[in-house]
């Protein structure tokens, strides 16, 4: 088993990859190859030409800059979980990397390969629609952005052309007391999430909500944002009863059946793990006013 | 059409310089170019683990890296973990706990475990299954096998 012929390539800068992108009529363009590579060697893919962007190592780093965090689309997994700026500006990837595959996998895949292949389980993607990023795209005519609402159009589907790179990725920071909590279910350690729940919260000293955030992954086709069981839950105090109200307005999210797991079995895990992270959320924002 | 790529690393210490062809896996690579059979394939598709070599010092998958992608690396295989004769504190520790029944999958457990005990000098028994967690055995031996890497660690430790 294993890949049809192509033609490599392996530019070292981004002009050089958008130019290869914009002469190519059907490029396939290899990050970790964590996911990319198994559809080809399964031949689910048979691209003519495979684009190798590992040399391309301006889109390589983690930068931390008036209230945001920076990711070069190349960031290894495994470098954004290793990263002390991250752990401190975001904790949350922490949290949702350790089940982002395995630590023979995170050597490899990159945040930007995560975002483009778009799984609607996949933990990146969340924490992207978590925090609004926003994605910067390139090719040869220039650069735009694409914020993270208006990325996932569809099933596995970026809002991204054959000729496009996806560059950067940026994600607004949230306070510094601010309370976080991933919480996933799978049926086993590094499997695809059967549902999991992100969540970011502020409080102020009378544990009021301030703001809040909520994700729901592999329910839906896509990573889903619960804007109105937020909406809610601003001026609320944070107490379970609270929780309860707003894990109970999550169970109602659209939700897929497969062969394995029905729509109502993703919609009363939505239920228990948005329950769950908003606890836990709270009782980190709550030890961090008390620091 | 063959498309092919001259490419130089070092293997096990060694310097390489060969002309592959770009489909090629370092898996088949490996296996097939090389005749370096010690890294075994199992799936194919980046699920069992049996394939992992360390890349630069990090496992990885070798039937998800090009291998092209070995260009400028230092790739080491299983061939490469004892010192001669000397097996390496993790091999002599799954020989001692019986760490392998058909040994298969072993090649992928050993090069994932040497780099995790050498970035996890101490690890606690949850933290080791959870490392060896990509690798799949389907004697189903995991009670020797991380009973091996408890051993080893300590031996590491007090080496």
């Amino acid at each position: 088993m294993k890949s049809a012929p192509f033609t490599y390539y392996d530019p070292t800068s981004v002009p050089e990859l958008v130019d290869l992108l914009a002469n190519a009529e059907d490029a396939k363009i290899l990050a970790g190859g964590q996911s990319l590579m198994p559809m080809m060697n399964m031949r689910f893919l048979m691209p003519d030409d495979v684009i190798d962007i590992n040399g391309v190592h301006e889109l390589n780093f983690i930068e931390r800059e008036n209230g945001h965090l920076k990711f070069g689309a190349m960031t290894r997994q495994k470098e954004v979980l290793g990263s002390n700026t991250v752990a401190n500006a975001a904790p949350i990837f922490g949290e949702a990397l350790r089940y982002v595959g395995h630590i023979q996998t995170r050597t490899r895949g990159t945040i930007g390969g995560s975002l483009c292949h778009l799984d609607p389980s996949a933990e990146l993607p969340a924490i992207a629609s978590l925090y609004g990023a926003e994605m910067k795209i390139a090719n040869a005519d220039g650069e735009r952005t694409v914020s993270m609402d208006d990325w996932a159009l569809a099933y596995m589907t970026p809002n991204i052309s054959p000729e496009d790179v996806l560059v950067d990725i940026t994600f607004p920071l949230w306070g510094q007391n601010h309370g976080y909590a991933f919480e996933e279910f799978a049926r086993r350690h590094g499997d695809f999430a059967i549902t999991a729940v992100g969540t970011l919260l502020e409080l102020d000293q009378n544990q009021i909500i301030t703001k809040v955030a909520i994700v729901v992954a592999g329910a839906d086709v896509t990573p889903t944002r619960l804007y109105d069981v937020e909406k809610d839950l601003i001026g609320q105090i944070a107490n379970e009863g609270t929780f309860a109200d707003a894990a109970n307005h999550a169970s109602e999210i659209e939700a897929m059946t497969d062969a394995y797991v029905t729509a109502t079995y993703r919609q009363r895990l939505a239920k228990t793990l948005t329950n769950r992270a908003l606890i836990s959320a709270t009782e980190r924002a709550k030890e961090k006013q008390n620091d | 059409m063959t498309d092919k790529r001259d490419i130089q690393f070092t293997l096990n210490g060694k310097h390489y310089a060969e002309a592959v062809e770009t489909r090629f896996s370092l898996a088949d690579m490996l296996r097939e170019q090389l005749d370096m059979t010690g890294t075994h394939l199992g799936c194919e598709h980046g699920v069992c683990g049996a394939c992992t070599v360390l890349c630069d010092g990090e496992p990885v998958r070798a039937c998800l890296m090009l291998g092209v992608q070995a260009n400028g690396k230092e790739i080491i295989t299983i061939e490469g973990l004892a010192d001669g004769d000397e097996l390496s504190p993790i091999q002599a520790a799954f020989r001692k706990h019986h760490g392998l029944q058909c040994g298969y999958c072993t090649p992928g457990f050993l090069t994932t475990l040497t780099a995790f005990l050498r970035d996890h000098p101490d690890p606690t028994e949850r933290e080791i299954r959870e490392a060896i967690s990509g690798n799949i055995c389907r004697c189903t031996g995991y009670q020797n096998i991380v009973a091996a890497a408890l051993d080893a660690a300590e031996a590491m430790r007090a080496a």
